[in-house]
């Protein structure tokens, strides 16, 4: 399953971390962070809960960026 | 401007202000210190606290972090040697300067390129007990009648009920000239309706409308990333690392050498050279500029009816060097149309008239062509025993007398002679008889497009080497097409699958670097489309396996937008492989006077920051493609 997310973050190195971040995240099949629309998508893990994985990829996501923002629907 | 680059604009304002003024200020040593802290912690407090988190969660080469440390550092240098604080808070507020203006560049890129691109309807009408509902295209079922007012964009693809009106398809195909539509006409979302009021019938859902897939493939484009991107994205992950430890060892090393030779260490100035790297140690320019050129191209180019699936497929794109036609449908119009009248016993006009009454009724191809080349043919003759012989051609009564109109054969069979014709045919040649007497003969051809030779001549000049032409047609109909378009190599009378396997040893014989790209109209040609290096899907329009096939999506038939795809391209790699050199190469030669001593911290963050507002402005260059 794929979901995208709008987000916030304020540099393209920044996007990347966050990337990054996400990939290495339980749950998270892939992760792709567009910086110049703000997008991320996720593909998740099959039968992995989307709303709690997501969870953990913002914690995960604001460890390497502290001021990003994923902002879950 | 958002509220948080306001907010940075006034920190930045005041800082400099404050930091200019105190200069002014004649005090010493730690009270001079004390007071450039005032506007260090203005301008750079949340670096500070950002820099905090960062080693909190081992991330050590957090940018903000290096730029704390690069600062502190100078501050501890000044305090220790010349008492100069003015550096540590300047690398600092141009450092934040440098932020703010990267912030405020993309944002405003970003909302030019995603409004060139905004072509997503806002709401589709729907009649309710004589009200028009405004909905949400989402909601709206297949089979629906909407209303789309003059000025409205068509939300869904559908199938017009009453009313006629023209329509705008620029924003889909670049196209500027307006297309008239009328009742029953098929129209596609994405279209501004210019004049009238339209009922439009949906014939499919607003996800799966023409509108929907375009802006899905655009927007997923920079997830396929080109090899420049990750060049970048790996390049960044050791730069940071790399120059940190460089910073370190400059730092240590040459002190303790200086030493232990019995010299003067000097560790203020190697610490202070070390600490010059840091502020260099930061790889945005490249990490912003370069993913920021291809999304600039990918707008520039969709706005010319050119989408471009992927930053990987400008990359191909721009590296082609051989360009392979399929010629029904790309070059040609696959459209018959009379292109020779030749008679013999009677005027051109009576042969067309003849030819086009004695195919009245006929369904072929060659029948509607005939009837298009002579457009006033209900008039008050009188036809009658139609006669349809497979594969030779028609016989009628046509006032009387015993008309034939078709291949030589028939002609013989009707006992009439047909003349050699003294001119060379490349299509195919109808004959009329009247009566047993040969009338004449009329040539029927597909016609090349208009532009294709210009396309032809214009990918020379854009540095493809090889044109080649694939066909199923017969090979002299191929080179007559060939010679006139001046195209380098044709292979004719191939079956699909022979058209595959003529690419297939095309691309085994070219050089690594020299891609193939193939250009058919994406229906018929999907599977040759799939195996090119590069496969450009001409007037792919609702098309959704080509669509899915190709690299390159053309949205109308024009041949010349496989030219304007490869300039496009063209132009966007240039404008990524600038930015490439020229920030790798200020970097580096900002690192090395760094070392030898020749660069300060100033002329540091100056090349940090002025090569990313440089290389950002560069990139936003690839946005504008209207001359190419």
């Amino acid at each position: 399953m794929k979901k995208t997310y709008k987000i916030d973050v304020d540099c393209a190195n920044c996007a990347n971390k966050m990337e990054t971040a996400a990939k290495k995240t339980e749950g998270v099949k892939d992760a792709a962070v567009n910086f110049m629309l703000l997008k991320m998508t996720v593909e998740f893990e099959e039968g992995a809960d989307p709303a709690e994985v997501m969870g953990r990829v913002l914690k995960n996501c604001k460890r390497v960026e502290s001021d990003c923002e994923i902002f879950l629907k | 401007m958002n509220r948080k680059q306001k907010k940075n604009l006034i920190r930045i304002i005041l800082a400099s202000v404050l930091m200019i003024g105190f200069i002014f200020v004649p005090v010493d040593g730690v009270w001079k210190l004390l007071l450039f802290l005032i506007p260090y912690f203005i301008v750079g407090y949340d670096i500070l606290i950002k820099a905090g988190k960062g080693i909190i969660h081992f991330q050590p080469f957090d940018e903000c972090f290096l730029m704390t440390l690069a600062t502190v550092g100078a501050m501890i240098v000044g305090l220790m040697g010349d008492g100069d604080f003015v550096e540590a808070v300047a690398v600092m507020l141009f450092y934040q300067i440098g932020e703010w203006f990267q912030s405020y560049a993309v944002g405003k890129s970003r909302k030019n390129i995603t409004e060139l691109m905004d072509i997503r309807p806002d709401h589709a009408n729907i009649e309710k007990d004589g009200e028009l509902v405004e909905t949400d295209p989402d909601e709206v079922e297949v089979g629906t009648v909407i209303v789309v007012k003059p000025g409205e964009k068509i939300p869904i693809d559908g199938v017009i009920v009453e009313g006629e009106s023209a329509v705008n398809t620029g924003a889909l195909t670049g196209e500027s000239l307006p297309k008239d539509v009328m009742t029953g006409d098929e129209v596609i979302s994405g279209c501004v309706n210019l004049s009238g009021v339209l009922r439009i019938r949906t014939t499919k859902e607003f996800g799966e409308s023409t509108v929907s897939k375009i802006l899905e493939l655009v927007e997923n484009a920079s997830s396929r990333k080109s090899r420049s991107e990750n060049f970048i994205s790996k390049f960044a992950r050791i730069y940071t690392p790399v120059v940190v430890i460089a910073a370190v060892v400059l730092a240590v090393l040459p002190p303790l050498i200086f030493m232990m030779t019995g010299g003067d260490p000097r560790w203020t100035v190697w610490i202070y050279r070390a600490l010059t790297f840091l502020v260099i140690s930061c790889p945005c320019a490249l990490v912003i500029s370069i993913p920021l050129s291809f999304f600039a191209g990918i707008g520039g180019a969709s706005r010319a009816g050119v989408l471009v699936k992927g930053s990987n497929c400008i990359e191909a794109l721009s590296k082609t060097k051989t360009v392979v036609f399929d010629k029904t449908g790309t070059l040609t119009k696959g459209v018959f149309e009379v292109t020779a009248v030749h008679p013999e016993k009677a005027d051109e006009n009576t042969l067309l008239h003849l030819a086009a009454h004695v195919e009245r009724y006929s369904t072929h191809p060659i029948a509607a062509s005939l009837r298009a080349a002579y457009p006033d043919e209900a008039d008050g003759c009188e036809i009658s025993d139609v006669k349809e012989i497979s594969g030779q051609g028609i016989t009628a009564l046509v006032n009387g007398s015993a008309a034939a109109v078709g291949s030589e054969k028939l002609m013989m069979s009707v006992g009439s002679e047909v003349t050699q014709c003294p001119h060379d045919h490349t299509g195919t040649v109808i004959h009329v008889a009247s009566d047993g007497v040969y009338l004449g003969h009329i040539e029927i051809s597909d016609v090349i497009k208009d532009g294709a030779e210009e396309a032809v001549r214009s990918l020379k000049a854009s540095g493809i080497k090889k044109t080649v032409m694939l066909t199923g047609d017969s090979k002299r109909v191929a080179s007559s097409v060939a010679v006139k378009l001046g195209i380098d190599e044709v292979y004719s009378e191939l079956l699909p699958q022979d058209k595959v396997e003529k690419l297939e040893a095309l691309i085994e014989a070219r050089k690594p670097s020299e891609l193939v790209a193939f250009a058919g109209d994406g229906i018929n040609d999907a599977p040759v489309i799939t195996r090119a290096d590069v496969g450009i899907a001409m007037g792919a329009l609702g098309s959704d396996a080509a669509i899915e096939a190709a690299d390159v999506v053309l949205m109308d038939d024009d041949p010349r937008k496989i030219t304007r795809a490869v300039g496009i391209a063209q132009k966007c790699m240039a404008i990524v492989k600038q930015n490439i050199w020229f920030s790798l190469g200020v970097k580096l030669l900002c690192l090395v006077l760094g070392a030898l001593g020749f660069a300060n911290m100033w002329t540091a963050i100056f090349a940090d920051v002025g090569v990313m507002v440089l290389c950002v402005l560069n990139a936003i260059r690839a946005l504008f493609v209207s001359r190419l």
